[in-house]
């Protein structure tokens, strides 16, 4: 996925493969700019000018979504894939009640009911996720902030979607409304059996909610695994030294930040994007850009030290 | 000793006048004194609505209280001559929390460093005043061929919020403020900010207000911390004891839903269920334990009266009647509770 600007291509998402199965909670990370929004809202077709999705495949049960027709693509949001994106909450009506704007979504995917129905059929969605029929004659503004995602949950969920992605569902609340909106997020995809793409940065939340996850840096996947490999054993030197840097409860200590900062999309250095930054460069990451490649079961890592010690021990 | 700044008995009540009849009490009989032993790095955390900012902006003079007084040097913040405002001024420092607001994008960096020297006269030529910025920008890590000259969007918000903390620096004030430091920078970049900031309490004997959502960071550069809930302290004391073993119900709850970055320790069915009890009424207005509503040790007591702060251990106190049969300790003397490490 390019944005194509004034001042040439902006690669926001390059050669990003990876797959999630029916039920898993997938979690990708990656600090800002490093095209973790741009992947998701590719995955839902959503991307506008100069905005272009320039190659590659999303597969849902078989079918690449980016072959659809604009009318199958909107039939399929919401019904097939949902998205809870960056500061959801904020995309409710203020003006209108929050019956009709879950209704809304449901009217347009052809469902129709009586009053009655709707109704019945409101009260159960917002009882499911954890709120009480009542909230369904309120206003936006008389919601709290978490009460305000978890009408979005219920929006998202509402027809029972296949995958539903979270873009930082969370990143707009404090710890204690984060942990209940998490955990509602939980309760309802183990019911619907949906797989969730959970996008964030926060290092705690993948542990906490993920099974799955992949470590992005400046447009690439650079490493893929089962997420308590990933924290007990990073392989990629980006996964190490972020993994390093995260303050904890328990030990004080002396943290080390990565030195340097990510680099322009503009203008991505030759070879490997990390390099720049890395400690354990060698001459080949200057010229060769890294692809990834398994190390180990259901793992894979992008990075030539790991390629070249796999060598070495055979 | 006098304190070099403190707060006594400090209430900010927003609204409540003729038109807008809705009172909200931001911060409720807040005492610290800051500054008066040993300079410490002070943690003050708290969720958005605990009144953590109008806290800093009340102690910077940027507001006043409703109630109560603020003093520095023993002299409340209103009642300084034009002098001694420029000495606070200058002994109290700030650094805010979002580094791309405080810049003027038509001007370089330097704009920012330049300021103050100029202001303050800290300089007496061009050269001195090169040196002198020179100086500060190697202390918090940069490089200053590659800072110098640049426009603030040019630099990532790590350089930015860093050349802030060089600004502080430059005035070596007394006292920094620092209002949600790095809630807004990226994971890898914030642990140098972070460390920059311990080292301006340890080597240039800098106190520090720390001010945060995020316990885990609190943790790791406070000495003492006090834990805020709708605008009232909970919990303070030696941050070890607080964090280690929390004894306030609600700082129980903030700990118990910091998801930590350890897929082996899962948030726990404790907290979960706790966080359920929360609900969205108010309890009336002063009367009684502010947590109440949501505790789920909460008593007839907790109803009727506010919870004075029980001394629970020599390092901490904690405003909870589940610990009234410990001695209470008076508002203003919070600080006693205190660590103060000595510098080595």
């Amino acid at each position: 996925m390019y944005y194509h600007t004034l001042q040439g291509p902006v690669k926001a998402v390059d050669g990003v493969s990876f797959d999630v199965q029916a039920g898993e909670r997938f979690g990708l990370i990656g600090e800002s700019g490093s095209g973790k929004s741009t992947l998701a809202l590719s995955i839902m077709r959503l991307i506008k000018p100069p905005g272009h999705i320039e190659s590659g495949e999303v597969l849902l049960d078989d079918v690449n979504v980016l072959t659809l027709s604009e009318e199958q693509m909107r039939k399929l949001r919401l019904a097939g894939m949902a998205l809870i994106s960056q500061g959801a909450m904020n995309s409710l009506n203020p003006v209108m009640r929050i019956k009709p704007q879950i209704v809304d979504g449901l009217q347009s995917h052809g469902i129709q009911m009586s009053k009655r129905e709707w109704d019945d059929r409101v009260a159960d969605l917002l009882q499911w996720v954890g709120l009480q029929r009542e909230v369904a004659d309120m206003f936006p503004h008389e919601l709290s902030g978490g009460m305000k995602q978890r009408v979005c949950i219920a929006i998202a969920i509402s027809l029972r979607p296949r995958v539903i992605i979270a873009d930082e569902p969370t990143s707009a609340l404090d710890v204690v409304v984060q942990h209940q909106v998490m955990e509602t997020l939980r309760r309802v995809q183990e019911d619907i059996e949906a797989s969730v793409i959970l996008i964030g940065h926060d290092m705690g939340l993948m542990a906490q909610f993920a099974d799955r996850m992949g470590i992005m840096y400046a447009g690439r996947l650079v490493e893929e695994g089962p997420v308590g490999d990933i924290f007990s054993n990073p392989q990629h030197p980006y996964s190490q030294l972020l993994i390093a840097s995260l303050p904890s409860l328990e030990k004080k200590g002396v943290f080390q930040g990565i030195p340097g900062f990510p680099p322009s999309l503009l203008d991505l250095p030759p070879g490997c994007v990390f390099r720049p930054r890395c400690p354990y460069a060698i001459a080949r990451c200057a010229v060769e850009d890294p692809v990834l490649r398994p190390v180990g079961p259901n793992r894979s890592a992008a990075c030539h030290l790991l390629e070249e010690r796999q060598k070495a021990m055979s | 000793m006098t304190a070099l700044l403190e707060a006594r008995h400090v209430t900010k009540i927003f609204g409540g006048g003729l038109i807008k009849r809705h009172r909200t009490v931001a911060l409720e009989d807040f005492s610290l004194p800051i500054g008066g032993g040993q300079p410490s790095i002070t943690g003050v955390v708290g969720e958005s609505g605990s009144g953590k900012t109008t806290m800093a902006r009340l102690l910077l003079g940027m507001e006043s209280p409703t109630q109560g007084e603020v003093l520095y040097q023993g002299k409340n913040l209103r009642r300084l001559s034009r002098p001694e405002w420029r000495a606070f001024r200058r002994d109290v420092q700030i650094i805010f929390q979002d580094p791309f607001e405080v810049y003027n994008p038509f001007y370089t960096v330097d704009h920012v460093l330049t300021t103050p020297i100029a202001k303050f006269h800290l300089a007496n030529s061009k050269h001195e005043s090169r040196a002198l910025i020179e100086e500060v920008l190697q202390a918090v890590g940069l490089r200053s061929e590659e800072t110098l000259g640049r426009y603030p969007h040019q630099l990532s918000g790590g350089q930015r919020q860093r050349v802030m903390v060089a600004r502080a620096l430059l005035l070596r004030p007394r006292l920094i403020i620092a209002d949600e430091p790095v809630s807004m920078i990226d994971a890898s970049l914030r642990a140098t900010v972070l460390d920059n900031l311990r080292q301006l309490n340890e080597e240039f004997g800098i106190s520090l207000i720390y001010i945060t959502h995020d316990l885990t960071t609190a943790y790791q550069i406070s000495h003492n911390i006090i834990v805020l809930y709708r605008g009232s302290v909970a919990e303070a004391g030696d941050v070890e004891l607080v964090v280690g073993q929390p004894q306030h119900p609600y700082t129980q709850l903030l700990i118990g839903s910091i998801p930590l970055p350890d897929p082996n320790r899962r948030w726990s069915d404790e907290s979960g269920r706790m966080s359920q009890v929360a609900s969205h009424k108010q309890t009336g207005d002063g009367l009684g334990c502010k947590f109440a509503d949501r505790c789920p040790h909460a008593f007839s007591l907790c109803l009727e009266k506010a919870p004075p702060l029980f001394q629970t251990n020599q390092h901490r106190a904690a405003a909870c009647y589940l610990y009234q049969d410990h001695p209470s300790i008076q508002r203003e003397e919070m600080d006693k509770v205190f660590v103060w490490r000595t510098a080595s």
